[in-house]
Formats: structure tokens, sequence, C-alpha cells
């Protein structure tokens, strides 16, 4: 029955299909950035208040308040009890990203994200070198920093200087000159270190990494049996470090993608051919045998990123 | 390093982890300093930009506003906006304020804007709009105010929300024409919710008649002076009261007994 005329128009399709099944998360990530800006932009632009206020503060249809836990946590440390308003908002913020995974706050909703992700991909395409990388413990000192500065100035500190909270209120409310804010970051990433913002100084990251210390949402290596040590998802994980223990761990290792640094992107879920990755719970026990190991795979990591996946910006 | 390399491995990595652990220490410090410094200098609110109504003491405003921004939705004159950083020099970025002269507080009977606020930045405890302190007006320019030059202008006056409360005309002896009178616009702290209507409606290209944040407009008394006209309790104890005495007999004063009328009239006001 299958025509040639019928295969050639389903072979698109398939194509299109197999596009779609190597950017899914991706797209859907690109989505939901999307959508958490544009539900607060309808707002001022065409008067649909459904939303209103920031990622900061916000009242959702009139009821629902949703209040930044790590504001609100350096709202407590400069010795304001805030109203009920606000601690509802903030309760509710953390256990969601409690359950989904703290740092899907940084690749779900964050606005940076979209600009540290493309100074990434420049990075690659221009194959430009490493550059400064201090310590990835750095993010927790600067929350302890942003603490310990909001209880001596009574102010909620890290506001001051925040590109997160910049960027999406100055698309809201008028920015000013914030873009200059948000451009350094674009150029820090870029040109002085590579990842280094979100992977290693936003303290608003590494906040909602300890919030979801014990997360429900988990990525798993879960046929890790099946990886071919291609290095794709080492190469696409903007916090690789997270990979090395489920994937190439022993039998011993659970295949569960467990630190706190992985932010539930998805990105190596899209990247694997062999379709190794999956989101499942924490609690997942299912075994999965470790898969064989080849030396060559640590001095890999440190070299040339394979070129296929420098296509979309990640 | 070379020096490390030489040291038995556990004595190194001690070492490492300490130099590491200063390192970091340092860089907190530095950065720490700096956004201590960025952070505090934001609590000098320029002498233009007022805060919405019921916000907290400046210090205490800061530790408590989220900027979230649900006042400035909650106005409906769009009253307020949020700072930006550099368009709106001095003020902590992202915080609520508004600029008289642009559009001044309508005082919201209401008040929605506080009824608004998630955070209790700007106190839930304000009941009555009348009672909020936005700042507060200062006659800023005595010698361009119309009526402190002898016209009647009295705009501030007629618009003051609060009118003959937060700002009376004060009669005064006009000197320069020596028999006319000026009606000085006086404001009244005690009064004046620094909602910016009279700035606002000032009719000289600059207004004579400012709303300043409260801390810039007014004085401070000393804690130990005491009015004498307002306390009726005598300074000290001991101090002999001595019963008040009027002129005797002879004096140009109808009030005293057996004073006789002044020769002298002072001239009526308004003449
Ligand atoms: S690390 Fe910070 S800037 Fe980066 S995505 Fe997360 S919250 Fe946003
Ligand atoms: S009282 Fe009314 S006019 Fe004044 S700032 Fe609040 S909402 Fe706006
Ligand atoms: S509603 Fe309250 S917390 Fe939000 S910006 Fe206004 S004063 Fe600040
Ligand atoms: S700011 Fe001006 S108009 Fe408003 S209450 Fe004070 S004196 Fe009256």
């Amino acid at each position: 029955m299958t025509t040639a005329n019928q295969r050639l128009a389903t072979m698109p399709a398939s194509r299109e299909r197999r596009w779609l099944r190597a950017n899914l998360f991706l797209v859907l990530r690109r989505s939901s950035q999307a959508f958490f800006l544009l539900i607060f932009m309808i707002g001022p632009w065409f008067g649909i208040w459904w939303v209103q206020g920031n990622l900061a503060g916000s009242l959702t249809l009139g009821v629902l308040p949703l209040t930044d836990p790590f504001v609100f946590l350096q709202s407590l440390a400069a010795l304001h009890w805030p109203a009920t308003s606000a601690l509802t908002g903030a309760v509710i913020v953390a256990l969601a990203y409690g359950l989904l995974g703290g740092r899907a706050y940084c690749a779900w909703v964050c606005p940076i994200n979209p600009v540290t992700d493309a100074a990434s991909w420049l990075h690659r395409k221009l194959g430009l070198k490493k550059g400064w990388q201090p310590p990835k413990s750095t993010r927790l000192w600067l929350v302890a920093v942003a603490l310990v500065v909001s209880a001596i100035t009574g102010t909620i500190a890290w506001e001051t200087v925040n590109p997160v909270s910049m960027l999406h209120r100055g698309l809201i409310f008028g920015m000013g000159s914030a873009w200059l804010f948000v451009l350094a970051v674009f150029l820090f990433d870029l040109l002085l270190s590579r990842r280094g913002w979100c992977g290693h100084l936003c303290p608003v990251g590494a906040f909602y990494g300890l919030l979801g210390e014990k997360s429900i949402l988990r990525v798993s290596a879960a046929k890790r049996s099946a990886c071919n040590d291609c290095m794709d998802c080492y190469a696409v994980c903007p916090e690789m470090q997270v990979l090395s223990a489920p994937l190439n761990g022993s039998d011993q290792n659970s295949p569960l993608i467990l630190s706190r640094d992985c932010s539930n992107c998805g990105r190596c879920i899209d990247v694997c051919d062999l379709d190794v990755f999956k989101f499942t719970h924490r609690f997942d026990r299912t075994p999965a045998a470790a898969h064989a190991k080849r030396p060559s795979h640590t001095k890999k990591i440190q070299g040339q990123l394979p070129g296929q996946i420098s296509g979309e910006i990640r | 390093m070379s020096a490390l390399t030489k040291l038995p491995a556990k004595v190194a990595d001690r070492r490492r982890f300490l130099q590491e652990a200063a390192r970091a220490l340092a860089g907190c410090c530095v950065f720490g300093l700096a956004l201590a410094k960025l952070s505090s200098d934001a609590k000098a609110l320029p002498a233009q930009a007022l805060r919405p109504p019921g916000a907290l003491d400046e210090g205490a405003f800061l530790a408590a506003c989220i900027r979230c921004g649900l006042c400035v939705r909650a106005c409906p004159y769009d009253t307020l906006s949020l700072a930006e950083i550099g368009s709106d020099p001095g003020l902590a970025t992202g915080t609520p304020f508004f600029t008289a002269r642009q559009v001044p507080c309508e005082m919201c009977e209401d008040i929605p804007c506080v009824a608004a606020c998630p955070t209790g930045a700007l106190d839930k405890g304000l009941s009555r709009i009348d009672d909020a302190r936005m700042g507060t007006a200062v006659l800023i320019d005595q010698e361009n105010c119309l009526n402190a030059l002898g016209l009647r202008c009295d705009v501030c006056y007629r618009v003051c929300p609060a009118i003959d409360q937060a700002i009376t005309l004060d009669l005064q002896h006009n000197a320069r024409s020596g028999h006319h009178a000026i009606f000085m616009p006086t404001v009244h702290a005690d009064a004046c919710t620094g909602c910016g209507k009279c700035e606002k409606s000032c009719v000289l290209p600059e207004a004579a008649i400012k709303v300043l944040p409260t801390a810039i407009a007014r004085a401070k008394p000393a804690d130990h002076y005491r009015l004498g006209w307002e306390e009726n309790t005598p300074l000290v104890d001991e101090l002999i009261d001595l019963p008040d005495r009027l002129p005797g007999p002879g004096t140009d004063n109808l009030a005293a007994p057996g004073g006789f009328e002044p020769s002298f009239k002072f001239p009526e006001a308004g003449q």
C-alpha cells in the first residue's frame, strides 16, 4: 500500500519528529521561559492583569501570592518580619522548587538564563578559551555574603545588584540602564569566564540549588549501560560535574543525578542519541548496570567539545 | 606550588585547603564591603523622591520592600513608579516612589497601594489616608511665591486636601507697599500628608512650594526644650508663681482697670 509518494510525504515529518526528539526539552524550556516573562508582560502590554508584580513578588488572579524565597530570606536577615501575604508566597515557591528541583528555576524560569546560554553558545561557536574558572563553591559563599550584608546594612542587599531581578523587573516596569548589567553578564560569560555567571557566581541559582537539595524530580542515567562515551552530554551540560558519578560510576553509584547543581534542564536527555537519560523521581530504585569504563573519557571532557551539539542555543 | 610538592600529601592538602579557604574569605570580604557600601548608600532618599503612603522609615523600608511593584499596579492614578537604575539616580533600584511635580498622590480613601503591598513595607496600620506622612511641604522660595509678593494666587492653599489645616494663609504686613497685606502660605507639618498636590499645582515654572522627605524638610527640636506656652507645669517646682499684675490706673490700655483708650491705632488688616 505504501506508495513512493506517501513515503516522501512522511519523510519530512519524521525528520521533524527526529528534530523534536533531539530538542524537546530545549523547546519546552524556552517556551517556559517565554511564558514566565509573557505572563507578566501581557499586563503592561495589553492590560490583561492575570499576574501582577515580578519574580521577586507577584499576585496571580488576585488571589495567589508568590514571593522569591531568597529575597524573603534577605528581608528576614535585615530584621523585617514580612506580612502574611509575602510569607505565604515564599512558602509556596519554596515548596514548589523543593519538589521540582531547586535549580529548575534556572533552566525553566530565570530570564538571565537565555542570556548566559547565548553567551555559552557563542563561546562554543568561536572556540574561545575557558577563561577564569573560580571554584564552584564561590556562589555558595556569595549566598552567605548576601545574607550577612543584608543583616549588617538592614537592606535586601543582593537586590541592589541582582541582574536576574533587574532584567525581569526592567522588562515589566522599565529598564533604565539595567541593560548594562545584563550586557555585563553576557560579556563576562563570553569573554572572561565560560559559564562563569550561572555556573560559579550567581547566588540566586545557588540558593535555589540548596532549596532543591532533596527535590523529588530528578534526571537519571537509567540506561547508562548503553552509553558509548560520545561525551555529548558532558559537552552540553552546564554543570557537567553532576554527571560523572551517576553516568560513569560503578554499580554502587545510583544512576540518579542527585546533585543540587543539576537544573533539571533536560539537555542531556535531548542530546543523547542512545536515550540514556530520562526524568524520574529521587526514590526510583530501578537497578541500572554500570557501563563499561573506557579509560580515555576523562581526558576528552577537558578537551575541545564535539561540534555537533553547537547547533541550537542551549 | 613548588614548596607544596615537597611536603607530605596530607600536609599539602591541608595547606591547599587553608589557602583556598583564606582566598575565598578574602574575596567575600572585599565583595561584601562593596555590596554593603552600595546597599547602604541607597538609604539616602533624594530630595524630590517621595515614598508611597504608609512607607516605613527609609531604613526599615529597604529591609522590607521586595520591589515587586504591586503598589505601583494598585494605584489608580499612576502616581507611583519603580526606580530605574540610571534614570532615577540616588534611589534604591526597583523601589516605588513618586515625584510630586509630575503626578501627586490623590490620597485615595481606601489606600489601594497599602492594601496591595505584600510585605508590610507600606504599613497596613495606616487606615486613614489623612494620617499618611509621605513628606512635608515647604514654601521653599519665599521670594518668588506670588502670595509672598503680595498677590492673591492661593492655588496651593486651594488644592490642598487638608485646606486650612495643612496650609493656612497667614496675614502679614506688606512692608513693600506699606499698606497692603501678604497672605503667606504657611504649612503646618502636623496636618500635611505630603501628597504633593500643592507642589504639582504651583503656577510658577518651577514650584515655589515643594514636598520634601520629612527628614530633609524638618528640623528636630532639642529634647530638653520646653515650650512654656504649651506646658502649664512650671519648669522648676519650687519656682514661686507670682500673681499676674496688670498696669495700674492711668495706662493707655482699656483692659486694665482705670485705663484709657490709646491715642495711636494700628491699621486694620486687609486694607
Ligand atoms: S544561576 Fe542565577 S542567573 Fe543563572 S539561571 Fe540560575 S538564577 Fe538565573
Ligand atoms: S493613596 Fe492612591 S493616589 Fe496615593 S499613591 Fe496610593 S493608590 Fe496612588
Ligand atoms: S508593594 Fe510593597 S514590597 Fe512591593 S514594591 Fe510596593 S512597597 Fe515594595
Ligand atoms: S503636600 Fe501640600 S497639598 Fe498635600 S497635604 Fe501637604 S500642604 Fe496640603
